[in-house]
């Protein structure tokens, strides 16, 4: 279990008080106390990690999000916002000494603006509800993360979400106009809106994929797009990853940006194949499915380029999707990933590191290394365009000891990561899952500033304590200093 | 009075007092930054100088040194096949656009050279000027914005520390994105000695399809459809008869442009789609027009003689632009003005009103509701005088001295650049 900061015994102590006045500030049906009501926010997707929190609360708009922010501000309660809980770095794992707050009721679309290219919606809308809303129209937004069915647009800023189609239509922060945001003191401030520049410092690309460290977010302003016209796929074998990954290279060179291009590994291949039956071919090393978007010319002229790149790189099959219904089959396999990898094992560590996709032959090799070294199994899939590469470590947590071999291993692979020009995280978040090796990325100066910055937003390190940065080692010019229950004593006093 | 280091030679330019420190190294710009906050001193931050007119002047009640980043102008690493490249922001802009279309690359947001707008030769604005006020072209209503492409930087932070934050990967949400805020930051955060960019492959062609004689509101329908169609329009302007007329060779009167970029069949396609949509009277300008055009559009050509106007860029949602822009030009018939961003950019530029002293500051503020106005170019007078940046909200404002002073908390970078 994942280290988290120590709970203040003076909150726990107070905690039937602390329960009472959020029932001052808030409906009955908002406060979540007893126990076993409780337990259903004791984790989010990442389901190792569990802390029952002390409270949870659901409110209901703004004011009321910001009035317990407020009483919390001053009682000087940790606070976990929460959206769906679909988070893969443990980001709304609770503290035992503070409340989660849960976004989940505010979750209205406010305004569908097609002439401005713009939905105003509450933050806990789902991803995929608000391509919904729109899809009569012809529109969609542009991120989808696997989660889309689930996870929340509140979520995906705090997180960053990406998703297959990235590389072409940007992360969650490209697609983001305006913020609502309320600050850990109770303070609500309006950010941007439907214009496209925002203006002064650039606090939604700051706020977005903050992890719920410097703010609650109240309202989202997304950008929506009008969907490609059509659509068509490729899915082509190679006989080595190098090879899939030149291809890949030479796709990019010749002015080519795909709507999507993933690669999966043999073993990914196997298990997908094994689970779906869409007929990938099960003697390639690496599979590649390169999605062509856009207007219908565009699409037939740049099908027959990506088809003539994939000769040249002597790909050993190629298939080219000619119906809608073929190009899902190719993506079936690869949107079944996960659940094929939970079919082969009874569980698996889904990690998240970029790099520089002219490492991926290296180190697919180490990784496979660090495979026989840990004696345990891996699948990788990738999202080939972008570099972000997410490597599925297979155990089993009933046998003793594999849990915590599972977790070496993927911090060994992060390391790798970083060690050939990439980075820990490409859209998961950092989280409790990958805190502890910031350090491997950063320096302490690198990491100080970040915690600055944090500071600025909320002295009292309240919002999301235990995230992020890593714990114990808070560096103040002058020596270490030991931080409690994450909170720094005297945050009002300059430390230089 | 801050001495110069041994390894700092001051240049004593010709028009200033004081000497401009051009640090060679990551470590000599830290040494000058704690030396600097130590004197109690500022330091005015440039690497091309286009821009220095841009922004506050520097308050007198602090000696204010010159720093250029000139020196850091090494390209550290291009490479094609991962979309990054990372060099010092030094660099002039047009060696990096040159050395992109070596590989047939760009930067998607189609950054601006305002040199010229400024009373400054051209060609001599840097990327490090780009990403520290935001640059962006005609394209960033699609393509987004400078900080849409900012990767990751190494810098120099007011105290003295090297840092950096983001990499050198187009996939990355390691830690909190302080690439973008340092992007549009004014150099008011911390002196960057290295930037890692995103960049794209640059399009086969690109054509224009003109739209004459139509009113700003009517044009604001057809830029909203058409950035709304499926045919993939990359930018949407409307140009008032007299700029029309300079822009466009045979042009008489006010032109609504989409601009079409790709693959030439794709762009031969979406443009018969989309004049078959239109109906009408719909023109192509061709490549070459088109490419100068939109360029023109970017550097804001069409005002750069207007010197006694004071120049006004204002951004809002796309459907409000064009009301702001006859709202002005039904009181102020001379002022000059265009929508880009499909409505969303309003570029103004008013000449000296009887009795107005602020440039025009409350006036067009007071028709902006949502979004907000920028004063580009005015005398030093009145950009001492009104603020030049929309000014923020109490609380807002509060929260953003307190994230400047977590980077510099001895205001030693541009400390009055972006107001009080």
């Amino acid at each position: 279990m994942v280290q988290m900061p120590m709970p203040n015994e003076g909150i726990l102590a107070r905690r039937a008080d602390i329960v009472r006045a959020l029932y001052d500030l808030l409906p009955e049906a908002c406060v979540i106390a007893d126990a076993v009501a409780r337990r259903a926010y004791e984790c989010d997707a990442v389901s190792a990690y569990r802390q029952l929190p002390l409270a949870v609360v659901l409110p209901r708009n703004t004011a009321e999000v910001a009035a317990v922010l407020k009483y919390c501000h001053g009682a000087g309660v940790p606070v976990v916002p929460r959206g769906a809980g679909t988070s893969l770095s443990g980001g709304a794992l609770p503290v035992a000494d503070g409340i989660v707050l849960g976004l989940g009721k505010l979750n209205k679309i406010l305004d569908i603006d097609f002439p401005n290219r713009a939905v105003v919606t509450q933050p806990g809308v789902t991803n995929l509800g608000i391509s919904n809303a729109v899809a009569h129209a012809g529109f969609y937004y542009a991120p989808d993360p696997s989660s889309q069915i689930a996870c929340t647009i509140g979520g995906n800023v705090g997180e960053n979400s990406g998703g297959v189609h990235c590389l072409k239509y940007g992360l969650t922060t490209n697609n983001i106009l305006g913020l609502e945001l309320v600050l850990m003191d109770g303070t609500i401030l309006r950010l941007g809106g439907k214009q496209l520049d925002a203006g002064g410092y650039d606090w939604l690309g700051l706020l977005t994929g903050s992890e719920g460290l410097l703010g609650v977010i109240t309202e989202v302003t997304v950008r929506i797009l009008r969907k490609p016209a059509t659509a068509r796929a490729l899915l082509l074998g190679f006989p080595s990853s190098q090879v899939a990954g030149d291809c890949v290279g030479q796709i990019i060179a010749a002015g080519i940006i795909p709507g999507g291009m993933e690669m999966m590994d043999r073993p990914a291949i196997h298990a997908t194949e094994a689970f779906v039956n869409v007929g990938y071919p099960l003697d390639v090393e690496a599979l590649l499915i390169v999605e062509l978007d856009g207007p219908p010319v565009e699409v037939d002229h740049l099908i027959a380029r990506v088809s003539a790149i994939a000769d040249q790189c002597s790909a050993m099959t190629k298939r080219i999707s000619t119906s809608e219904a073929e190009r899902l089959a190719f993506w079936a396999g690869r949107k079944a990933a996960f659940p094929a990898a939970g079919r082969i094992s009874p569980d698996y560590l889904c990690m998240d590191g970029t790099i520089p996709r002219r490492a991926l032959s290296h180190v697919l090799t180490r990784m496979g290394e660090l495979s026989q070294h840990y004696g345990l199994g891996l699948a990788n899939v990738f999202h080939a365009g972008d570099g972000n590469l997410h490597p599925l470590i297979l155990f089993d947590a009933n046998k003793p000891g594999e849990f915590d071999k599972a977790e070496a291993f993927g911090a060994d692979i992060l390391r790798l990561c970083v060690e050939v020009g990439g980075v820990l995280t490409g859209e998961h978040g950092v989280g409790v899952e990958k805190r502890d090796l910031m350090p491997v990325m950063f320096s302490e100066i690198d990491l100080d500033q970040q915690r600055r910055v944090k500071h600025a937003f909320d002295p009292k390190l309240l919002l999301n304590p235990g995230k992020v940065f890593p714990l114990l080692s808070r560096c103040a010019e002058g020596g270490k200093m030991h931080v409690a229950g994450g909170a720094l004593a005297h945050p009002d006093l300059p430390r230089f | 009075m801050l001495r110069a280091a041994r390894w700092l030679t001051p240049i004593f330019p010709a028009s200033k007092a004081l000497p401009m420190f051009t640090p060679l190294t990551p470590g000599e710009l830290a040494e000058l930054v704690r030396s600097t906050a130590l004197a109690g001193e500022a330091l005015a931050l440039h690497s091309g100088n286009s821009l220095s007119a841009l922004g506050h002047p520097p308050r007198g009640d602090r000696l204010h040194h010159s720093l250029s980043l000139a020196g850091f102008d090494a390209i550290i690493a291009y490479e094609p096949d991962e979309l990054v490249l990372t060099v010092g922001p030094g660099i002039p802009l047009t060696e990096v656009k040159a050395l992109l279309a070596e590989r047939r690359q760009r930067l998607a947001f189609e950054p601006p050279d305002w040199g010229p707008l400024y009373g400054q030769p051209a060609g001599i604005g840097t990327l490090g000027g780009v990403i520290g006020a935001a640059l962006a072209g005609s394209r960033r209503v699609t393509a987004g914005g400078a900080r849409d492409h900012m990767l990751g930087f190494h810098a120099v932070n007011g105290r003295g520390e090297i840092f950096k934050a983001g990499g050198r990967v187009v996939k990355n949400v390691t830690g909190y994105d302080l690439p973008k805020l340092v992007t549009g930051a004014f150099g008011t955060l911390a002196a960057l000695t290295e930037v890692t960019v995103k960049v794209v492959p640059a399009p086969e062609t690109v054509d224009t399809l003109m739209l004459p004689r139509l009113t700003p509101a009517r044009a604001t329908e057809v830029m909203a459809q058409a950035l709304g169609s499926p045919h993939d329009v990359g930018s949407a302007a409307y140009l008032p008869a007299s700029i029309a007329r300079d822009l466009i060779p045979g042009a008489g009167d006010s032109a609504t442009l989409i601009r079409l970029e790709g693959f030439a069949p794709s762009v031969e396609a979406r443009a018969a789609a989309l004049m078959a949509e239109f109906g009408g009277t719909v023109e192509r300008l061709g490549a070459d027009v088109s490419r100068k055009l939109w360029q023109a559009l970017g550097d804001a050509t069409p005002l750069v003689g207007l010197h006694e106007d004071c120049l006004w860029r204002i951004s809002v949602p796309p459907t409000a632009g064009a009301a702001i822009l006859e709202a002005v030009q039904a009181v102020r018939p001379l002022a000059t003005g265009w929508l880009d961003w499909g409505g969303g950019l309003i570029w103004l530029a008013l000449p000296p009103h009887p009795g107005e002293r602020d440039g025009g500051a409350a006036f067009l503020r007071g028709l902006v509701t949502d979004g907000h106005a920028t004063l580009m170019r005015a005398p030093e007078r009145v950009r001492a005088s009104v603020p030049v940046f929309q000014p923020m909200p109490p609380a807002l404002a509060a929260l953003a001295q307190r994230l400047k002073a977590s980077f510099d908390p001895h205001a030693v970078f541009n400390p009055s650049r972006l107001g009080a």
